[in-house]
Protein backbone atom coordinates (compact mmCIF):
# COMPACT_ATOMS: atom_id res chain seq x y z
CA UNK A 1 0.00 0.00 0.00
CA UNK A 2 0.99 3.42 -0.43
CA UNK A 3 -0.56 4.95 2.27
CA UNK A 4 1.37 8.04 3.79
CA UNK A 5 3.49 7.03 6.97
CA UNK A 6 5.17 9.56 9.16
CA UNK A 7 9.00 9.03 9.32
CA UNK A 8 10.10 7.11 11.78
CA UNK A 9 13.46 7.36 13.50
CA UNK A 10 14.97 6.89 17.16
CA UNK A 11 15.05 10.68 17.85
CA UNK A 12 13.33 12.35 14.88
CA UNK A 13 12.60 15.85 15.12
CA UNK A 14 9.51 16.36 16.19
CA UNK A 15 6.72 16.61 13.21
CA UNK A 16 3.72 17.88 14.00
CA UNK A 17 0.60 15.40 11.94
CA UNK A 18 -0.78 16.82 9.13
CA UNK A 19 -4.87 16.06 7.60
CA UNK A 20 -3.97 13.41 5.49
CA UNK A 21 -2.61 11.43 8.36
CA UNK A 22 -3.27 7.60 8.46
CA UNK A 23 -3.80 8.18 11.68
CA UNK A 24 -7.06 8.86 12.81
CA UNK A 25 -7.17 11.30 15.79
CA UNK A 26 -8.97 13.59 17.53
CA UNK A 27 -9.80 17.05 17.38
CA UNK A 28 -7.26 18.82 20.21
CA UNK A 29 -9.34 19.60 23.13
CA UNK A 30 -8.26 23.08 24.50
CA UNK A 31 -5.39 23.10 26.76
CA UNK A 32 -6.28 22.94 30.49
CA UNK A 33 -4.89 24.47 33.43
CA UNK A 34 -2.29 21.19 35.70
CA UNK A 35 -1.94 22.88 38.65
CA UNK A 36 -3.34 25.49 40.80
CA UNK A 37 -5.24 28.53 39.40
CA UNK A 38 -8.37 29.49 41.23
CA UNK A 39 -7.68 28.37 44.96
CA UNK A 40 -10.94 29.11 46.36
CA UNK A 41 -12.24 26.01 47.92
CA UNK A 42 -14.47 23.52 46.32
CA UNK A 43 -18.16 23.82 46.93
CA UNK A 44 -19.55 20.10 48.71
CA UNK A 45 -20.57 19.70 45.03
CA UNK A 46 -17.55 20.63 43.06
CA UNK A 47 -15.51 18.81 46.04
CA UNK A 48 -17.94 15.62 45.57
CA UNK A 49 -17.32 15.80 41.94
CA UNK A 50 -13.84 15.34 42.54
CA UNK A 51 -14.01 12.61 44.59
CA UNK A 52 -15.65 10.91 42.08
CA UNK A 53 -14.04 11.79 39.10
CA UNK A 54 -10.11 12.03 40.43
CA UNK A 55 -10.09 9.94 43.45
CA UNK A 56 -10.78 6.63 41.68
CA UNK A 57 -7.77 7.43 39.57
CA UNK A 58 -4.95 7.12 42.79
CA UNK A 59 -3.92 3.57 41.77
CA UNK A 60 -2.92 4.37 38.22
CA UNK A 61 -1.40 8.15 39.59
CA UNK A 62 0.90 6.03 41.52
CA UNK A 63 1.81 3.68 39.37
CA UNK A 64 2.79 6.32 36.24
CA UNK A 65 4.42 8.06 39.27
CA UNK A 66 6.57 5.07 40.29
CA UNK A 67 7.41 4.33 37.29
CA UNK A 68 8.65 7.94 36.62
CA UNK A 69 10.34 8.41 39.96
CA UNK A 70 11.62 4.78 40.70
CA UNK A 71 11.03 4.63 44.43
CA UNK A 72 8.50 4.02 46.77
CA UNK A 73 8.67 6.79 48.94
CA UNK A 74 9.65 9.39 46.52
CA UNK A 75 6.64 8.38 44.53
CA UNK A 76 4.04 8.37 47.49
CA UNK A 77 5.08 11.91 47.94
CA UNK A 78 4.78 12.86 44.59
CA UNK A 79 0.86 11.57 44.42
CA UNK A 80 0.09 13.43 47.57
CA UNK A 81 1.09 16.60 46.52
CA UNK A 82 -0.14 15.84 42.97
CA UNK A 83 -3.84 14.84 44.82
CA UNK A 84 -3.04 18.49 46.85
CA UNK A 85 -2.35 20.37 43.69
CA UNK A 86 -5.27 18.86 41.80
CA UNK A 87 -7.87 19.17 44.30
CA UNK A 88 -7.04 23.15 44.31
CA UNK A 89 -7.11 23.31 40.94
CA UNK A 90 -9.92 21.29 39.93
CA UNK A 91 -11.66 24.61 38.47
CA UNK A 92 -9.05 23.95 36.26
CA UNK A 93 -10.30 20.50 34.78
CA UNK A 94 -12.54 20.80 32.18
CA UNK A 95 -13.63 17.38 31.51
CA UNK A 96 -11.67 14.70 28.85
CA UNK A 97 -10.09 12.36 30.26
CA UNK A 98 -9.81 12.47 34.34
CA UNK A 99 -6.31 10.71 34.01
CA UNK A 100 -4.96 12.50 31.55
CA UNK A 101 -5.44 15.77 33.41
CA UNK A 102 -4.10 13.53 36.81
CA UNK A 103 -0.82 12.59 35.27
CA UNK A 104 -0.33 15.73 33.64
CA UNK A 105 -0.22 17.58 37.08
CA UNK A 106 1.93 14.33 38.62
CA UNK A 107 4.37 14.65 35.84
CA UNK A 108 4.92 18.53 36.63
CA UNK A 109 5.35 17.15 40.36
CA UNK A 110 7.99 14.72 39.35
CA UNK A 111 9.86 17.36 36.78
CA UNK A 112 9.86 20.25 39.87
CA UNK A 113 10.93 17.99 42.66
CA UNK A 114 13.89 16.36 39.76
CA UNK A 115 14.73 19.85 39.04
CA UNK A 116 14.95 20.09 43.66
CA UNK A 117 16.96 17.37 43.89
CA UNK A 118 19.17 18.17 41.14
CA UNK A 119 22.70 18.56 43.03
CA UNK A 120 22.58 15.21 42.74
CA UNK A 121 21.89 14.10 38.99
CA UNK A 122 21.61 10.24 38.29
CA UNK A 123 22.42 8.96 34.81
CA UNK A 124 20.34 7.35 33.00
CA UNK A 125 22.87 5.38 31.81
CA UNK A 126 23.88 4.25 35.16
CA UNK A 127 19.97 3.38 36.42
CA UNK A 128 19.42 1.49 33.34
CA UNK A 129 22.01 -1.14 34.34
CA UNK A 130 20.31 -1.06 38.08
CA UNK A 131 17.67 -4.25 37.91
CA UNK A 132 14.62 -3.64 39.59
CA UNK A 133 14.17 -3.18 43.29
CA UNK A 134 10.80 -3.81 44.05
CA UNK A 135 10.46 -3.96 48.07
CA UNK A 136 7.18 -4.98 48.89
CA UNK A 137 6.63 -8.49 50.51
CA UNK A 138 4.18 -9.63 47.60
CA UNK A 139 7.39 -9.36 45.42
CA UNK A 140 9.13 -11.58 47.02
CA UNK A 141 6.58 -14.45 45.84
CA UNK A 142 7.78 -16.56 42.95
CA UNK A 143 4.92 -15.77 40.36
CA UNK A 144 6.27 -12.17 41.07
CA UNK A 145 9.49 -13.13 39.39
CA UNK A 146 7.94 -12.19 36.13
CA UNK A 147 6.02 -9.21 37.00
CA UNK A 148 9.50 -8.04 38.51
CA UNK A 149 11.25 -8.66 35.28
CA UNK A 150 9.22 -6.56 33.12
CA UNK A 151 9.08 -3.53 36.33
CA UNK A 152 12.95 -3.60 36.38
CA UNK A 153 13.06 -3.49 32.10
CA UNK A 154 10.38 -0.80 31.83
CA UNK A 155 12.76 0.97 34.51
CA UNK A 156 15.65 0.90 32.81
CA UNK A 157 14.42 2.26 29.71
CA UNK A 158 15.75 6.46 29.25
CA UNK A 159 12.93 8.92 31.21
CA UNK A 160 10.88 10.26 27.96
CA UNK A 161 10.66 6.93 26.44
CA UNK A 162 9.38 5.08 29.95
CA UNK A 163 6.68 7.58 30.46
CA UNK A 164 5.67 7.19 26.89
CA UNK A 165 5.37 3.55 27.20
CA UNK A 166 3.70 3.55 30.76
CA UNK A 167 1.17 5.92 29.57
CA UNK A 168 0.34 3.78 26.37
CA UNK A 169 0.62 0.42 27.93
CA UNK A 170 -0.33 0.47 30.57
CA UNK A 171 -2.51 3.29 31.39
CA UNK A 172 -3.97 2.39 27.61
CA UNK A 173 -4.27 6.45 26.66
CA UNK A 174 -4.28 7.77 23.64
CA UNK A 175 -1.56 9.03 21.62
CA UNK A 176 -3.12 12.46 21.61
CA UNK A 177 -3.53 12.22 25.68
CA UNK A 178 -0.22 11.18 25.83
CA UNK A 179 1.42 13.84 23.64
CA UNK A 180 -0.81 16.55 25.98
CA UNK A 181 0.43 15.13 28.94
CA UNK A 182 3.88 15.10 27.89
CA UNK A 183 3.81 18.46 26.19
CA UNK A 184 5.25 16.31 23.10
CA UNK A 185 4.06 16.48 19.49
CA UNK A 186 2.58 13.33 18.51
CA UNK A 187 4.89 12.34 15.97
CA UNK A 188 7.29 12.42 18.88
CA UNK A 189 4.74 10.08 20.95
CA UNK A 190 4.58 7.59 18.02
CA UNK A 191 9.01 7.85 17.87
CA UNK A 192 9.08 7.76 21.63
CA UNK A 193 7.04 4.79 22.15
CA UNK A 194 8.30 2.86 18.95
CA UNK A 195 11.97 3.06 20.23
CA UNK A 196 10.54 1.82 24.01
CA UNK A 197 9.28 -1.10 22.61
CA UNK A 198 12.14 -1.99 20.66
CA UNK A 199 14.05 -1.46 23.89
CA UNK A 200 11.93 -3.83 25.91
CA UNK A 201 11.99 -6.75 23.22
CA UNK A 202 15.78 -6.36 23.34
CA UNK A 203 15.67 -6.83 27.31
CA UNK A 204 12.36 -9.21 26.98
CA UNK A 205 13.41 -11.65 24.35
CA UNK A 206 9.63 -12.65 22.56
CA UNK A 207 10.61 -16.09 23.63
CA UNK A 208 9.77 -15.39 26.95
CA UNK A 209 6.31 -13.34 26.25
CA UNK A 210 4.72 -16.40 26.22
CA UNK A 211 5.34 -18.09 29.58
CA UNK B 1 12.97 -11.52 7.89
CA UNK B 2 11.87 -8.09 8.94
CA UNK B 3 9.34 -5.34 9.22
CA UNK B 4 9.52 -3.26 6.05
CA UNK B 5 10.68 -0.08 6.90
CA UNK B 6 8.28 2.44 6.07
CA UNK B 7 5.25 0.56 8.02
CA UNK B 8 6.99 0.79 11.66
CA UNK B 9 4.10 3.85 12.15
CA UNK B 10 1.50 1.60 10.97
CA UNK B 11 2.68 -1.16 13.44
CA UNK B 12 1.97 0.87 16.04
CA UNK B 13 -0.52 2.48 15.24
CA UNK B 14 -2.40 -0.74 14.19
CA UNK B 15 -1.59 -2.45 17.73
CA UNK B 16 -2.74 0.81 19.45
CA UNK B 17 -6.17 1.37 17.92
CA UNK B 18 -4.52 4.83 16.45
CA UNK B 19 -5.28 3.84 12.43
CA UNK B 20 -8.65 5.03 10.84
CA UNK B 21 -10.87 2.38 9.47
CA UNK B 22 -9.00 1.94 6.22
CA UNK B 23 -5.50 2.42 6.86
CA UNK B 24 -6.33 -0.69 9.42
CA UNK B 25 -7.95 -2.54 6.46
CA UNK B 26 -5.23 -1.56 3.96
CA UNK B 27 -2.41 -2.56 6.78
CA UNK B 28 -4.08 -5.82 7.95
CA UNK B 29 -4.07 -6.72 4.14
CA UNK B 30 -0.08 -6.23 4.04
CA UNK B 31 0.02 -8.06 6.92
CA UNK B 32 -1.50 -11.56 5.52
CA UNK B 33 1.04 -10.81 2.69
CA UNK B 34 4.33 -9.73 4.62
CA UNK B 35 5.99 -12.26 6.72
CA UNK B 36 8.38 -9.69 8.01
CA UNK B 37 5.85 -7.05 9.39
CA UNK B 38 3.62 -9.93 10.77
CA UNK B 39 6.28 -11.33 12.70
CA UNK B 40 7.11 -7.84 13.75
CA UNK B 41 3.62 -7.35 14.87
CA UNK B 42 3.50 -10.63 16.40
CA UNK B 43 6.26 -9.61 18.42
CA UNK B 44 4.66 -6.43 19.58
CA UNK B 45 1.19 -8.11 20.91
CA UNK B 46 3.07 -10.61 22.93
CA UNK B 47 5.07 -7.73 24.46
CA UNK B 48 1.92 -5.64 25.04
CA UNK B 49 0.14 -8.90 26.35
CA UNK B 50 3.46 -9.09 28.67
CA UNK B 51 3.31 -5.70 29.94
CA UNK B 52 -0.62 -5.41 30.91
CA UNK B 53 -0.16 -8.40 33.31
CA UNK B 54 -2.00 -7.75 36.52
CA UNK B 55 1.20 -7.08 38.50
CA UNK B 56 3.26 -4.75 36.63
CA UNK B 57 1.08 -1.63 37.59
CA UNK B 58 1.89 -0.34 40.66
CA UNK B 59 -1.06 -0.05 43.28
CA UNK B 60 -1.44 2.96 46.01
CA UNK B 61 -0.14 2.01 49.35
CA UNK B 62 -2.99 1.85 52.04
CA UNK B 63 -1.33 4.95 54.37
CA UNK B 64 -1.19 7.05 50.78
CA UNK B 65 -5.01 6.34 50.29
CA UNK B 66 -5.94 7.14 53.12
CA UNK B 67 -4.10 10.69 53.64
CA UNK B 68 -5.53 11.62 49.99
CA UNK B 69 -8.83 10.71 50.92
CA UNK B 70 -9.18 12.86 54.17
CA UNK B 71 -7.77 15.63 52.07
CA UNK B 72 -10.19 15.77 49.47
CA UNK B 73 -12.66 14.86 52.66
CA UNK B 74 -11.66 17.70 54.79
CA UNK B 75 -12.12 21.14 53.84
CA UNK B 76 -16.13 20.40 52.90
CA UNK B 77 -17.45 17.84 55.53
CA UNK B 78 -20.97 19.06 56.91
CA UNK B 79 -20.21 22.33 59.74
CA UNK B 80 -21.72 24.00 62.01
CA UNK B 81 -22.53 28.09 62.18
CA UNK B 82 -20.15 29.88 63.98
CA UNK B 83 -21.85 30.29 67.33
CA UNK B 84 -21.16 31.75 70.92
CA UNK B 85 -18.64 30.71 73.11
CA UNK B 86 -19.87 28.62 76.36
CA UNK B 87 -19.23 30.34 79.87
CA UNK B 88 -15.90 27.62 80.00
CA UNK B 89 -14.18 30.27 78.20
CA UNK B 90 -14.71 32.76 81.07
CA UNK B 91 -13.28 30.68 84.01
CA UNK B 92 -10.09 30.81 86.03
CA UNK B 93 -7.21 33.07 85.91
CA UNK B 94 -8.32 34.45 82.42
CA UNK B 95 -11.56 35.63 82.98
CA UNK B 96 -10.53 38.89 84.06
CA UNK B 97 -8.92 39.50 80.32
CA UNK B 98 -11.99 37.03 78.63
CA UNK B 99 -14.64 39.77 80.43
CA UNK B 100 -12.78 42.58 78.22
CA UNK B 101 -14.12 40.70 75.03
CA UNK B 102 -17.62 39.46 74.75
CA UNK B 103 -17.82 36.94 72.45
CA UNK B 104 -20.23 36.69 69.56
CA UNK B 105 -21.03 34.99 66.64
CA UNK B 106 -19.51 37.31 63.18
CA UNK B 107 -21.18 37.60 60.07
CA UNK B 108 -22.50 34.75 57.69
CA UNK B 109 -20.58 35.78 54.86
CA UNK B 110 -17.22 34.86 56.52
CA UNK B 111 -17.68 31.30 55.45
CA UNK B 112 -15.77 31.01 52.82
CA UNK B 113 -12.57 32.65 54.75
CA UNK B 114 -13.07 30.10 56.99
CA UNK B 115 -13.15 27.25 54.35
CA UNK B 116 -9.85 28.37 53.56
CA UNK B 117 -8.29 28.78 56.64
CA UNK B 118 -9.70 24.90 57.39
CA UNK B 119 -8.48 24.19 54.20
CA UNK B 120 -5.12 25.36 54.70
CA UNK B 121 -4.62 24.31 57.99
CA UNK B 122 -5.30 20.73 56.62
CA UNK B 123 -2.86 21.16 53.85
CA UNK B 124 -0.53 22.43 56.41
CA UNK B 125 -0.50 18.70 58.17
CA UNK B 126 -0.86 17.09 55.37
CA UNK B 127 2.14 17.95 53.05
CA UNK B 128 4.98 18.23 54.69
CA UNK B 129 4.48 22.10 54.82
CA UNK B 130 3.82 22.51 58.53
CA UNK B 131 6.67 24.87 58.58
CA UNK B 132 8.71 27.27 56.08
CA UNK B 133 10.93 28.30 59.34
CA UNK B 134 11.22 25.39 61.90
CA UNK B 135 11.88 26.62 65.04
CA UNK B 136 10.93 27.20 68.79
CA UNK B 137 12.65 30.33 69.11
CA UNK B 138 11.03 33.13 68.21
CA UNK B 139 13.95 35.23 67.73
CA UNK B 140 14.77 33.02 64.66
CA UNK B 141 10.58 33.28 63.74
CA UNK B 142 9.90 36.70 63.82
CA UNK B 143 13.01 38.55 61.70
CA UNK B 144 12.23 35.43 59.25
CA UNK B 145 9.12 37.31 58.48
CA UNK B 146 10.73 40.27 57.88
CA UNK B 147 10.37 41.14 53.94
CA UNK B 148 8.59 38.44 53.92
CA UNK B 149 5.23 40.14 54.62
CA UNK B 150 3.97 43.39 54.82
CA UNK B 151 3.53 43.50 58.48
CA UNK B 152 4.93 42.26 61.61
CA UNK B 153 2.92 39.51 63.50
CA UNK B 154 4.16 39.06 67.36
CA UNK B 155 6.28 35.91 67.74
CA UNK B 156 5.51 34.45 71.40
CA UNK B 157 6.45 31.40 72.15
CA UNK B 158 3.70 29.94 74.79
CA UNK B 159 5.69 26.59 75.91
CA UNK B 160 5.24 27.77 79.36
CA UNK B 161 1.36 27.40 78.67
CA UNK B 162 1.67 24.02 76.71
CA UNK B 163 1.50 25.71 73.43
CA UNK B 164 5.57 25.35 72.05
CA UNK B 165 6.13 27.59 68.69
CA UNK B 166 7.39 24.95 65.92
CA UNK B 167 8.36 27.52 63.40
CA UNK B 168 6.15 30.16 61.10
CA UNK B 169 5.52 30.11 57.67
CA UNK B 170 3.41 31.54 54.49
CA UNK B 171 0.16 31.08 53.13
CA UNK B 172 -2.18 32.48 51.08
CA UNK B 173 -5.66 33.44 52.34
CA UNK B 174 -8.46 35.48 50.58
CA UNK B 175 -5.43 36.47 47.77
CA UNK B 176 -3.54 37.76 50.23
CA UNK B 177 0.03 36.42 51.68
CA UNK B 178 -0.69 35.58 55.38
CA UNK B 179 1.75 34.76 58.16
CA UNK B 180 1.32 31.18 59.73
CA UNK B 181 2.10 30.51 63.21
CA UNK B 182 2.84 26.97 63.96
CA UNK B 183 2.58 26.14 67.40
CA UNK B 184 2.16 21.98 68.87
CA UNK B 185 -0.12 21.38 71.58
CA UNK B 186 1.05 17.38 72.59
CA UNK B 187 0.63 16.03 69.31
CA UNK B 188 -1.62 18.17 67.48
CA UNK B 189 -1.13 21.31 65.66
CA UNK B 190 -2.92 24.95 65.84
CA UNK B 191 -1.83 27.38 62.88
CA UNK B 192 -2.49 30.79 63.62
CA UNK B 193 -3.48 33.01 60.78
CA UNK B 194 -2.23 36.31 61.17
CA UNK B 195 -2.68 39.41 58.71
CA UNK B 196 -3.41 43.52 58.85
CA UNK B 197 -7.21 43.99 59.50
CA UNK B 198 -9.45 46.77 58.22
CA UNK B 199 -9.66 49.31 60.29
CA UNK B 200 -12.84 50.10 62.35
CA UNK B 201 -14.09 46.27 62.29
CA UNK B 202 -15.03 45.11 65.65
CA UNK B 203 -12.20 43.36 67.79
CA UNK B 204 -15.03 41.30 69.47
CA UNK B 205 -13.54 37.52 69.44
CA UNK B 206 -15.43 34.81 67.80
CA UNK B 207 -15.08 30.90 67.91
CA UNK B 208 -16.58 28.68 65.44
CA UNK B 209 -16.83 24.72 64.66
CA UNK B 210 -16.06 24.12 61.54
CA UNK B 211 -15.44 20.69 59.49
CA UNK B 212 -14.39 19.34 62.68
CA UNK B 213 -11.86 21.75 63.95
CA UNK B 214 -12.02 24.26 66.17
CA UNK B 215 -11.15 28.25 64.82
CA UNK B 216 -11.04 31.27 67.11
CA UNK B 217 -11.21 34.57 65.38
CA UNK B 218 -9.85 37.83 67.13
CA UNK B 219 -8.21 41.08 66.11
CA UNK B 220 -5.88 42.99 68.30
CA UNK B 221 -3.20 46.18 67.11
CA UNK B 222 -3.87 46.53 63.77
CA UNK B 223 -4.41 42.69 63.33
CA UNK B 224 -6.63 39.63 62.38
CA UNK B 225 -5.77 36.44 63.94
CA UNK B 226 -7.28 33.52 63.14
CA UNK B 227 -6.39 29.85 65.63
CA UNK B 228 -7.04 26.65 63.71
CA UNK B 229 -7.03 23.06 65.25
CA UNK B 230 -8.21 19.99 65.74
CA UNK B 231 -7.98 20.05 69.19
CA UNK B 232 -10.73 20.38 71.63
CA UNK B 233 -12.35 23.89 71.82
CA UNK B 234 -11.60 24.49 75.48
CA UNK B 235 -8.04 24.29 74.78
CA UNK B 236 -8.11 26.38 71.33
CA UNK B 237 -9.68 28.86 73.79
CA UNK B 238 -7.06 28.45 76.12
CA UNK B 239 -4.46 28.93 74.11
CA UNK B 240 -6.43 32.11 72.39
CA UNK B 241 -5.78 33.63 76.25
CA UNK B 242 -2.83 32.36 76.71
CA UNK B 243 -1.65 34.79 73.43
CA UNK B 244 -4.16 37.38 74.06
CA UNK B 245 -2.54 38.16 77.68
CA UNK B 246 1.44 38.09 76.24
CA UNK B 247 0.29 40.63 73.24
CA UNK B 248 -1.73 42.97 76.43
CA UNK B 249 1.49 43.50 78.17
Amino acid sequence: MTGRVIPFGPLMAAKPDSPGSAFALPFRRPRQTAGPADETPLDPGEAERFRRLILPHLDSAYSFARFLCRDASLAEDLVQDAFLKAFRGFRGFRGGEPRAWLFAIVRTSHLSSTRRRSDAPVEPEVLAAVPSEDDTPEAALLRQADVDTVRGAIEALPEPFRETLVLRELEELSYREIAEITSAPIGTVMSRLARARSLLLAALPPEETGR
Amino acid sequence: MTACADKEALLHGLLDGELDAANARAFEEHLKSCQGCAKAYGELQGLSARLSTPGVSYRAPAGLRQRVEAMAAAPVAPRKRLRAAAPWALSGTFAAIAASFAIVSIQPNTTALEDQLVASHVRSTLASHLVDVETSDRHVVKPWFNGRVDFAPPVIDLADNGFPLAGGRLDYIGERVVAALVYRRNRHVINLFVWPSKPGLSSTPAVAQHSGYSMIHWRHGGLEYWAVSDIDAHDLEAFHQAFAIRTQS
